[in-house]
């Protein structure tokens, strides 16, 4: 499984009971080709958009962890997050007035007024009244972020036999079958056996757009009929794995608002229905939040966790000009890992969460 | 936090006393409650600060109405200045009387484009119009499928081309088929994108000249953070959009990411969506969506009905007797008496000074029989007793427990709790919410409270400990049940 890990930390890799993978073969998800999207931009969109699915990444080179800096990086001129324009060459006096203008950094990031103010008001404590160095207060800043986001694990919890029953769920739109595609696709990448549940049996061609990525990945998918109770295809899905020996199963669900009680309910049974079939299951309970959201991503947290048990989170859409900042509330109240971020439409688009990355990203020019 | 926006600011203009002007100074603390409500309902840093600016150019140096306390004035200034600033309104999709109306949906990926396509369809249709939908998106595994299912599903023709990889050429044969079979509107969905994907956004634009829409829509998603002012820019300076449609809005997003999207690109919101099914599209109404934005519901109508029932002079009038320490248990019935209508009480509580911590409790209907007896109680009490309750014992406690039909410890308690609330009260009357924060608690620890009429009323103290997530949860989940059976009851 050294794929989910960082390339620093190969070295010191704990093994993992149910890899099959070779590392070779894991550390494909390192991107094939190397940023195409500027040198295209001459070319009319027919096929060569750098949006084209298949197997190919726009990411640049580089290990898990600096294709996640990469695609971070991409953005940082348009957001103008850079942290290091509060200073001028000689340092600054820490004042209020430093300290506003810190504070709309923070604020953009979607880390919400609490955490800013925690951070803006531990520099404060910190350093009020100095004349700080830049290297000062972005070494304070990432690093109390950073800490704030340190995680004993981040990779994903199989069973201890048979097979590994993945739920994922979350709001319209957030990523959910995307990220259950490219997921499935490093997964079976890996060497390990894949079925795919369509348990989004409510959204129009959600089933389709489903059994598309399981070609491209050339798993195995089980269906219901349209409108069919999504429990069932659940159940279905776990005993196809369990018949075919398969090492993972990932149920897709339909995209539901965390107010919406009856639908919430509706993850409760499918939950229950599993868990009837394979006493452990579900061992991973994915939420799929959408980089862009902001403050509600809290509330969309603590709904899906209530009434589904979340056991981790990704963060899909993380390409974009949104920082994401709102996991570290998330993480705060609610004990919920970052296990995987989103970083575009491709199949390769995944990478494995990483504090220090996403910290630096979060504030680095 | 605040539970809501008027209990911040309440708590911030508790030095104030009723009137005056709003001045630099004493709005400080209010505008800085209205800015964090505004952050964390998404509204973009930048565009907080310039509303704040314009907010308090705006309040400075107003006359607090009579009738409305400080912060009330504020709420009702950042309320009107948001209705102003989100409107004006147009839901006109500006249909064209010659040939047909092109509208195009953009926007980031999963925002609700494809969806939105199918609620305009339907709108159209309700209106006996003719639409065509075109599957622009050629990228999204089954978009085309989704937009055909839903197009099946309203009874409306989709032109879709799974050969051509070109969304421009796509466009240009669906509005040439719209011309053809006489369609009055077409629809195009194009693919999700990202605003700094330049080439998709370069394809847009090439979208854009050569098949010329007459409306082109950004559909942005309700839950949208501080990003939407780079997102909405970004499109709008592209495209020159006509309108917004911000979706999802049927959870409980506070959607501020609609003022930005407002403040960059200065084009009318059109719709809201507020579900999956296709009638689940409203005309924009800025008045909702202040509302929701600053999260105080029904707050600005809610104080001028309370108003109604206590006049501003009625209520300087018992502050005064409070102050004075003249207060009766007379004046306490006839306070009681105001209240005890249901649904008013959290309404009117909220009006009383350092009351609002009680708006839920006494909204449920224990606290309503509760005082009912109490008033009952103070009813059958001569007017001596009522003003020097002291002189109440043991029979004639007997006696107004018999009137008014109640358990003497009823009117026990109501003696005592009337004895140790009259002094705290009159130091309440003109002190900050801080300081009757603490004389409610010592009212409460006092014993005072433990009334088994007043038992609604006990307020929720606290003990300086963080919630856990669950026992947080819980207290919601309480508080949501005593909001229900307050609905209930108003029905
Ligand atoms: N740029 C980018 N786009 C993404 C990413 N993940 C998903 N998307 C796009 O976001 C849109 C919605 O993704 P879906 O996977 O359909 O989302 P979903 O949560 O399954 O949606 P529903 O099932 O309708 O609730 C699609 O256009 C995806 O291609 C990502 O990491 N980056
Ligand atoms: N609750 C709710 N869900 C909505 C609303 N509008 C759209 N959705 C859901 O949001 C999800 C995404 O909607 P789509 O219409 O597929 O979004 P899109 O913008 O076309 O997505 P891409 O084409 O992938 O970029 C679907 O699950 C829709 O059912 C809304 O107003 N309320
Ligand atoms: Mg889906
Ligand atoms: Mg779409």
């Amino acid at each position: 499984m050294a794929f989910w890990r960082s390339k620093k930390n190969q070295d010191d890799e704990v093994p993992q009971s149910k890899s099959t993978a070779s590392n070779d073969a894991g550390n494909e998800i390192r991107p094939v080709d190397v940023q195409t999207t500027a040198s295209q931009s001459g070319a009319t969109s027919t096929e060569g958009s750098s949006k084209s699915s298949g197997p190919q990444s726009k990411s640049g080179s580089g290990g898990l962890f600096s294709k996640m800096r990469g695609a971070l990086s991409k953005t940082r001129q348009a957001l103008n997050t850079d942290i290091r324009d509060l200073f001028k060459a000689e340092g600054r006096l820490v004042d209020d007035k430093f300290l506003k203008e810190l504070f709309s950094r923070l604020i953009r990031t979607d880390m919400g007024v609490a955490s800013a103010e925690a951070i803006r008001d531990d520099v404060a404590q910190r350093l009020r009244a100095r004349v700080v160095s830049l290297e000062e207060v972005l070494e304070t800043i990432t690093e109390q972020t950073q800490s704030m986001l340190i995680q004993e694990s981040t990779g994903l919890q199989y069973a201890e036999s048979g097979p590994t029953v993945i739920l994922v769920v979350g709001v319209n739109g957030s990523g959910k079958t995307t990220s259950i595609g490219k997921l499935a696709h490093h997964l079976h990448q890996s060497g390990q056996k894949v079925v795919l549940g369509a348990g989004d049996t409510f959204r129009a061609a959600a089933v389709e757009q489903l059994t598309v990525w399981a070609g491209r990945i050339g798993c195995e998918i089980v269906t219901g009929k349209p409108e069919a109770d999504p429990a069932s295809v659940a159940y279905q899905t776990v005993d196809r794995a369990l018949s075919i020996d398969a090492d993972v199963a990932i149920i897709d669900t339909a995209g539901r608002l965390q107010t919406q009680t009856n639908l919430m309910q509706q993850l409760e049974k499918i939950r229950r229905v599993v868990e009837k079939k394979i006493d452990t299951a579900p061992h991973e309970v994915l939420l799929v939040l959408d980089a862009t959201a902001g403050q509600n991503a809290i509330s969309q947290a603590r709904g899906f966790s209530d009434a589904a048990g979340c056991t981790g989170i990704v963060l899909a859409k993380l390409d974009g000009s949104a920082k994401g900042g709102v996991i570290l509330p998330i993480r705060e109240q609610f004990q919920l890992p970052v296990k995987f971020v989103g970083l575009g439409e491709s199949i390769d688009d995944i990478a494995a969460f990483d504090a220090a990355a996403f910290a630096k990203a979060l504030f680095a020019p | 936090m605040f539970e809501s926006l008027s209990d911040g600011l309440q708590s911030a203009f508790k030095s104030l006393s009723g009137k005056g002007k709003l001045t630099e100074s004493n709005m400080r603390e209010g505008l800085d409650i209205v800015q964090t409500a505004m952050l964390e309902a998404d509204v973009s840093y930048q565009v907080v600060q310039d509303f704040m600016a314009h907010v308090s150019e705006r309040a400075l140096g107003k006359r607090v109405l009579l009738s409305l306390r400080p912060h009330e004035e504020l709420v009702s200034i950042v309320h009107s200045e948001l209705i102003s600033i989100l409107g004006p309104v147009d839901p006109s999709l500006h249909l064209k009387k010659e040939g047909p109306t092109i509208i195009m949906l953009c926007g980031l990926q999963g925002s609700g484009k494809t969806t939105t396509c199918g609620k305009l369809a339907q709108l159209l249709k309700e209106e006996n119009i003719k639409p065509l939908l075109v599957a622009a998106d050629l990228q999204r595994p089954a978009a085309i499928d989704q937009l055909h299912v839903i197009g099946k599903q309203l009874g409306v023709p989709v032109y879709s081309d799974k050969e051509n990889k070109n969304p421009v050429k796509v466009c240009q044969a669906g509005v040439e088929k719209a011309k053809a079979e006489d369609a009055r509107v077409v629809i195009l969905d194009t693919a999700g994108r990202l605003a700094i994907d330049k080439e998709l956004m370069a394809e847009l634009q090439r979208i854009d000249k050569r098949v010329g829409p007459d409306q082109v829509y950004l559909v942005v998603d309700g839950m949208t953070g501080q990003d939407a002012v780079n997102s909405a820019g970004a499109f709008n300076e592209a495209l020159e959009l006509d309108g917004v449609v911000m979706t999802k809005l049927d959870g409980d997003a506070r959607g501020g990411a609609l003022l930005s999207v407002k403040h960059v690109t200065g084009v009318p919101i059109k719709f809201i969506g507020t579900g999956e099914h296709f009638d689940a599209l409203e005309p924009f109404r800025p008045e909702g969506m202040a509302g929701r934005i600053l999260q105080m519901g029904d707050m600005v109508a809610a104080a001028r009905e309370a108003h109604r029932i206590v006049d501003e002079k009625e209520r300087e009038e018992l502050e005064a007797k409070m102050a004075s320490g003249d207060f009766t248990l007379d004046d306490f019935k006839s306070m009681m008496e105001k209240v005890a209508k249901p649904g008013l009480m959290g309404k009117m509580m909220g009006l009383m000074p350092g009351m609002g911590q009680f708006k839920d409790v006494l909204e449920s209907d224990e606290a309503a029989g509760g005082i009912r007896q109490t008033i009952g109680a103070i009813n059958s009490m001569t007017m001596a007793e009522r003003k020097n309750p002291k002189e109440i014992d043991a029979q004639r406690r007997t006696r107004i427990a018999k009137g008014a039909g109640v358990q003497t410890p009823v009117v026990s308690q109501l003696i005592k709790q009337f004895e140790v609330m009259k002094p705290l009260m009159q130091g309440m009357a003109g002190k900050g919410a801080g300081d009757r924060m603490k004389m409610m608690q010592q009212l409460q620890s006092s014993g005072a409270m433990n009334d088994p009429n007043m038992q609604g009323m006990k307020m929720k103290k606290g003990s300086g400990k963080r919630l856990s997530p669950s026992e947080r949860a819980k207290q919601k989940r309480e508080r949501e049940k005593l909001v229900r059976k307050m609905k209930r009851n108003r029905k």
